[in-house]
């Protein structure tokens, strides 16, 4: 248990620093800017505590809101996903997640895909919603999400391959 | 009072979420109208310190590009100075100066956002103070937004809220700086009245109408110029003359007589 908490708490801060040092400068096309520390939130343990996983997700994205001068468009964006995980989990998994022996290892690799798809979708529907903040440039928005979701996914998908959880 | 408890034991998740929500979302539309939040912003400690160690790895590597920039700019000022022809008589006297300048160096920029903000390795340590105009030796980069001990962040000019006040060289005609968050090299110069005649390549400027930035330091030039809808006034796209996505040495000016000029003014808000 304890060096669950220690991976998790490693995990945070080096996504946090990959994030705001690597990946918000990387300006591809000049806009696209992946979003890689969602993957927290994917690989985070799911049986646990609710409250403190909406805690957590709030703390994450109001540390990258700290850095890249957003003001708390990523904490409402992060929370949002992290308060509607259940609900996607049993969406992609079916009811089988809720047993106590299920692990995101053990699941095919295209459900894992959609669940990933699913989580940076919705975030990045929220986060860039709330950035331009007008329908008129609802084109701009979709534009944003697709092209910076596309990035961020198959950026995620890298990530996930090279660390990948099977020993937890 | 159990049904009470119970109501909030069952949906505190969902409570919690929406508190959180809430709280972010307050953050955020409280800066969209105003200045960005003093508790958001990248010159807080942590933040400003890591981008500083990151900048001091990173600033080795374009050396000889700045190097020869900033070549250029003293070579440009040496040009002025030798064919200035009473350079010998002039006093350089604390009572007649109206500008300090303060040195600082990039150490975050962003363009791909809506509100873009620049962090500096300058601050209160330094004397920059919130409403100083920062520049280039190309032209205008934004106006010092948030300041701590040894950091500042700017807000560029590629920000929704950005409003400079700039002019046509060698002209009067003023209008307001804006951007319309589509491009990263373009800006629009809005409100010049119809009557103007505009040609495309003209050079814009900073006007004399803001306390912020002296008069007619070099913002961009023409590119292309329409009317707007009230068919009165021309929305002129500006070509910056700073590429936005490559700054690294910048010039915060203080100007001294800012605070005498905005105590005029509130006087005259008061009667």
């Amino acid at each position: 248990m304890n060096s669950g908490y220690l991976i998790n708490i490693i995990r945070f801060i080096l996504l946090v620093l990959v994030q705001v040092l690597v990946f918000n400068r990387l300006n591809f096309f000049g806009f696209i800017n992946p979003m890689v520390y969602i993957l927290f939130l994917y690989w985070y343990p799911i049986k646990q505590n609710r409250s403190v996983f909406i805690g957590l997700g709030f703390l994450l994205g109001l540390s990258i809101d700290f850095f890249s001068d957003t003001m708390a468009l990523h904490s409402a964006a992060t929370i949002t996903i992290a308060y509607l995980r259940p609900t996607m989990m049993r969406f992609v998994f079916g009811i089988n997640y809720e047993f106590q022996s299920f692990k995101l290892s053990n699941t095919t690799k295209a459900q894992q895909f959609t669940f990933l798809a699913l989580l940076i979708l919705v975030h990045h529907l929220v986060y860039f919603s709330l950035e331009i903040f007008s329908f008129a440039n609802l084109l701009l928005i979709v534009k944003k999400v697709l092209s910076i979701g596309l990035a961020s996914l198959i950026l995620c998908l890298l990530f996930g391959s090279l660390f990948s959880v099977d020993k937890e | 009072m159990q049904q009470i408890i119970n109501f909030i034991i069952r949906y505190k998740n969902f409570l919690l979420y929406i508190f959180l929500l809430i709280l972010s979302l307050a953050f955020t539309i409280q800066s969209h109208s105003y200045h960005q939040s003093a508790f958001f912003n990248s010159s807080n400690w942590i933040a400003g310190n890591i981008y500083g160690i990151s900048h001091g790895i990173t600033t080795y590597f374009d050396l000889d590009e700045e190097n020869e920039k900033l070549l250029q700019d003293n070579k440009k000022l040496r040009d002025q100075l030798f064919n200035l022809e009473s350079s010998a008589t002039i006093n350089i006297d604390t009572a007649n100066i109206k500008y300090t300048i303060v040195t600082g160096q990039v150490i975050k920029n962003s363009y791909a956002d809506q509100r873009n903000y620049i962090t500096i390795n300058r601050g209160k340590k330094d004397s920059v103070k919130q409403d100083m105009g920062v520049i280039t030796d190309l032209g205008v980069l934004g106006i010092v937004e948030n300041t701590s001990q040894k950091f500042a962040t700017v807000q560029s000019v590629l920000n929704k809220n950005s409003n400079i006040n700039a002019k046509i060289k060698n002209t009067n005609h003023f209008g307001s700086l804006i951007w319309d968050t589509r491009n990263y090299d373009i800006v629009q110069l809005i409100d010049i009245p119809r009557l103007v005649p505009l040609t495309i390549g003209d050079t814009i400027v900073t006007g004399a109408m803001s306390s912020i930035f002296p008069e007619n330091i070099p913002i961009g030039t023409i590119k292309k110029f329409d009317l707007d809808i009230s068919k009165s006034f021309y929305t002129i796209d500006v070509d910056l003359f700073n590429d936005m996505t490559n700054i690294k040495n910048v010039y915060i000016i203080n100007n001294l007589e800012r605070e005498e000029i905005l105590e005029l003014e509130r006087t005259i808000t008061n009667e």
